[in-house]
């Protein structure tokens, strides 16, 4: 067991994946009183509205300003132009406790400052409001590095635990609420009393940060946000991430390693969840062992589902992408992969196509500008957004989680009487 | 800058996306950081397009930025040769390419490529979805009839004898409303009075097609936002004369018979004295009697909306009490058709002001865009979808044309389903006292639950592209309403006098009647001031 370096195709090419403006889809549900204001294009604002595939809100907590042309051409003073917005926005809005200025490839090409506005901003018309910059840029950030960059700019905004309170566990990345209640009971149970969850469900309610503090990521993609918090004090501690139930018992036995707490509590607490997870997923195994599965780049969270589809349900890796390798997150989950996977980061569309096509998968999880073309070819799909906006972490979605994948296979096999697709 | 919550029009490179994905053996070279490949999804998802879209997108980084992004494109455009083996390459820049200002144009010729390479400036900053479609349709007919355009002053050719006229049927995209089934449905009416088809563009046609467009003895346009400025370059090039009225309704599809006929120098009597449609006797039929005067909100492209105001009005005998388009470029010619039902037209492309202006006119129907179909879910009116952007549901899987005769009747299902049935409405009115008819029995043909659901006040809709997030969709946020006003109190009588209005227009009662009261600056609503609203509003 156990994958190196050797086995990693780099690829450079054309990518088929968002940027880092859309985990604002989730992010504006998770934190319930700020406001994303992406600075951008047309197209920032599409991608957006596409990658939601909410039409729209009564009043959505995202929207985008719209550099034009008057901005570029010097006819108009884009900063004088962005406090329009940003007051018009706030006055309209006065529930908005914080408000993201989210930067976007057009933003930062013309060098538009916003950290310099946020500032600026929080001075003029930030009563009660905290503006925070960060950048979803397609240039320099992919998918769900945008929400690693939106909890990193938050950092610095997070109060100082007070000396002397005790050790306390701070679990990174958002997740559902049903899964938050679930692993802090968990928690709870093994003794580790102090438990809170970044981001928060409200913008005033921010947890403390300091020496005493120890992180436990819930995804990958959190890199940066992890090194701003030991930065301010904090010890990571390094743990597979929490998908499927050998995924779960791993990364809650790497923060009851960190609070002392005593193997035997440890399994007397871990073990009826682990049981019934396992037994949940006993209904999907025969579906899907032997079953040979591609994963395209998308959201990071490929190498962790990839382990746990090889593990826990027998699936066999044709190959795991991913867009981004961060060897120090993964490597944890690296060790648990069978030797030998190929892994790719990064993309070279056309060619992974191309592999692809030449591992005849019996399942592939891709985005959803290839689903359809796939399933066109006859080959069944899985689609990786779904992933993100679907609680799956835990014991007690181990069961859901595999289903995810059961179910494009169950479904072909009950469509037996269709002609060819015209 | 402009404040932006959702957008009718995507940016410029999505109509040129949507020109190239209809066409067959086009692959366009899109300049674009890697999240641009979103658009993707709009064509395998929304349409269930079985091939991803023939578009490359360069991708390019934070880090080539200062150093080989030019590079890049050309080997992108390379490559796709190489794979695609297309008849045409078409290279643009989408925004971020347009602000580091590669000339995609200038880097493709450079190449020497064996095949014609046609560069489109999309003015990302300045122009939308419809401008870019324009615009891209518009440079590869130039590009590829160009050739083939004869010296001015040429005369036409006269049509060998025994042979039937032929014309080009224009403007049909990919994502477009309706498009593919409004092209069959002409295609076909045009046989039936004995013209041929002799290229449908984009949709369906290859650049070897578009080579052929001066073939035709004349143009019909169906879409001007799409085709406008490729039918005035045809006209000017190979003097064909262009077909702009729109076929939808009866009486567009009359006129455009007739004007059809006059340029193929036909005779239309055969045509005009059959008309292969149910709209005028249903509409006649004495059920349709409750359709008078029911007050229609019209909002959409200029196209659709303009044809759907006439629809209303003069074949199905609507009131049109608001008329208008989010599509600029065409404001003038909906303003023009606003002032044939005496009112002013709304030309904005702000949902938020839409909705305001809706909800003002106080509507018995919203014909809209998805976008007005939620705004009138919030409002507790009927609506029916008449013009893009589109959703899912707007490909159905049945033959539905909006354009001819066939169009027609799917006009008249698609609006008049979700207004109340005439004796559906008669028999409540006399029943509503009977345990059946009680608050929440809506009509049945809307369904369990239509009445609280137009209550919700929030109501996102999942287009196929990420369903899972619509379970998990509480309440917005809503802005405060300015207050300051007094605000008119129902005494218990006036309460009670409501009740005995059919639920079905009671929250329309309430509102007109409030308005009075604040209009009379009535502090208390008494069964006399509700009688006294009623009379001065009317229904
Ligand atoms: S890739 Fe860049 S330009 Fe495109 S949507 Fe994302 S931030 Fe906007």
């Amino acid at each position: 067991m156990g994958c190196d370096d050797s086995a990693v195709l780099r690829e450079r090419g054309q990518r088929e994946v968002f940027c880092g403006l859309a985990p604002i889809v989730w992010l504006h549900r998770k934190i319930q009183d700020a406001f994303f204001l992406v600075v951008g294009s047309r197209t920032c604002a599409h991608l957006i509205q596409s990658a939601a595939g909410v039409m729209i809100f009564a009043e959505p907590r995202f929207a985008t300003a719209i550099i034009e042309e008057r901005d570029l051409a010097g006819r108009a003073d884009a900063n004088a132009e962005l406090d329009r917005i940003v007051t018009r926005l706030l006055e309209r809005r006065p529930d908005i406790k914080m408000l993201f200025l989210v930067g976007s490839c057009p933003s930062e090409v013309i060098k538009l400052d916003l950290d310099l506005a946020a500032d600026r901003l929080m001075r003029t018309v930030g009563t009660g409001v905290r503006i925070v910059h960060f950048s979803g840029s397609g240039l320099e950030t992919t998918f769900s590095q945008g929400e690693d960059a939106c909890l990193t700019a938050l950092v610095p905004h997070l109060p100082a635990a007070e000396a002397g309170a005790g050790r306390s566990l701070l679990v990174v990345g958002s997740l559902a609420e049903v899964v938050e209640g679930q692993l802090q009971r968990l928690l709870e149970g093994l003794g580790i009393e102090r438990v809170r969850f970044f981001p928060p469900r409200s913008s005033d309610d921010l947890p403390p940060v300091g020496p005493d503090t120890v992180v436990l990521l819930a995804h990958p993609f959190l890199a940066t946000t992890a090194r701003s918090l030991e930065a301010r004090g904090a010890t990571r501690v390094s743990a597979p991430f929490p998908l499927g139930a050998e995924g779960t018992t791993l990364w809650l036995k790497a923060a009851a390693d960190a609070f002392g707490v005593a193997p035997e509590r440890f399994e007397a607490v871990t073990a009826p969840a682990a049981a019934r997870a396992k037994m949940a997923l006993d209904r999907y195994r025969e579906e899907l062992s032997g079953k040979k599965i591609f994963f395209f780049p998308d959201s990071q969270i490929e190498i962790p589902l990839a382990r746990f589809l090889s593990r826990e349900l027998g699936m066999e890796l044709a190959e795991v992408g991913t867009p981004y390798l961060n060897r120090q997150m993964i490597a944890p989950e690296l060790a648990l992969l069978p030797s030998g996977t190929r892994l790719s980061e990064g993309q070279d569309l056309e060619r992974q196509l191309d592999r692809c096509r030449a591992d005849h998968p019996d399942l592939v999880v891709c985005g959803l500008g290839l689903a359809n073309p796939f399933e066109a070819e006859g080959i069944a799909t899985k689609w990786s957004i779904e992933l993100l906006f679907t609680p799956i972490q835990g014991y007690d979605q181990a069961g859901d989680l595999a289903e995810l994948f059961a179910r494009p296979l169950l479904r072909r096999s009950r469509l037996v009487e269709l002609a060819p697709c015209n | 800058m402009q404040l932006t919550l959702w957008t009718y029009e995507g940016p410029s490179h999505i109509g040129a996306i949507r020109v190239a994905a209809a066409m067959t053996g086009v692959h366009f070279v899109l300049h674009a950081p890697q999240g641009d490949s979103y658009a993707d999804l709009l064509f395998t998802m929304i349409e269930r397009g079985q091939k991803r879209p023939p578009v490359t997108y360069t991708s390019f980084q934070g880090r080539e930025l200062a150093t080989n992004t030019s590079e890049l494109f050309k080997t992108a455009a390379r490559d796709a040769i190489e794979r695609y083996k297309p008849q045409a390459l078409l290279v643009g820049s989408s925004c971020t390419a347009e602000l580091i200002q590669d000339d995609t144009g200038g880097l493709a010729r450079a190449m020497n490529l064996p095949i014609p390479v046609v560069p489109v400036e999309l003015s990302a900053f300045m122009r939308k979805e419809n401008w870019g479609a324009n615009e891209t349709f518009y440079q590869l007919v130039r590009a590829l009839a160009g050739p083939h355009v004869p010296p001015p002053g040429t005369p036409r050719p006269a049509r060998a004898p025994g042979q039937r006229p032929r014309c080009n049927l224009l403007g049909a995209t990919s994502l477009g409303f309706r498009h593919r089934d409004d092209v069959t449905e002409i295609a076909r009416l045009l046989d039936r009075i004995g013209i041929d088809v002799n290229v449908a563009a984009p949709l369906g046609a290859s650049p070897a097609d578009l080579a052929r467009l001066g073939d035709a003895d004349f143009n019909v346009v169906l879409y001007p936002e799409v085709a406008g400025a490729a039918a005035e370059w045809l006209k000017r090039s190979f003097g064909q004369p262009a077909v702009t009225t729109v076929p939808l309704g009866i009486g567009a599809t009359l006129d455009f018979i007739r004007e059809v006929a006059t340029l193929a120098g036909i005779d239309p009597a055969q045509a005009l004295a059959h008309v292969p449609s149910r709209l005028p006797w249903y509409s006649r039929s004495v059920d349709s009697n409750y359709l008078t005067g029911k007050r229609v909100f019209v909002f959409g492209d200029a196209t659709h909306a303009i044809g759907a105001a006439r629809v209303a009005a003069k074949e199905l005998g609507f009131t049109v009490v608001g008329l208008g388009t989010y599509s600029r470029e065409q404001a003038r010619d909906v303003r023009e058709a606003a002032k044939l039902y005496g009112i002013e037209a709304l030309i904005t492309d702000d949902y938020l002001e839409v909705e305001a202006k809706v909800a003002e006119a106080q509507p018995d129907l919203v014909l809209g865009t998805q976008m007005e179909r939620h705004v009138a879910k919030r409002l507790g009116v009927p609506c029916a979808v008449i013009s893009a952007p589109v959703h899912v549901q707007d490909f159905p899987a049945r033959y539905a044309p909006q354009l001819g005769f066939e169009g027609a009747n799917v006009l008249f299902d698609t609006w008049i389903h979700p207004l109340m049935m005439g004796l559906e409405e008669h028999l409540l009115t006399m029943f509503r006292h009977d345990f059946e008819f009680h608050e929440e029995a809506a009509p049945s043909h809307l369904g369990r639950g239509a009445a609280q659901a137009a209550e919700r006040p929030a109501d996102p809709v999942a287009v196929a592209a990420a369903p899972a997030v619509v379970t998990d969709t509480s309440g917005p946020v809503s802005a405060p309403v300015a207050t300051g006003e007094i605000v008119p109190v129902w005494t218990a009588d006036a309460e009670k006098e409501l009740l005995k209005v059919p639920f079905f227009v009671r929250g329309k009662a309430r509102r007109n009647t409030e308005r009075f009261a604040r209009e009379r600056g009535l502090a208390q609503i008494t069964v006399e001031a509700l009688y006294d609203a009623k009379a001065n509003v009317g229904r």
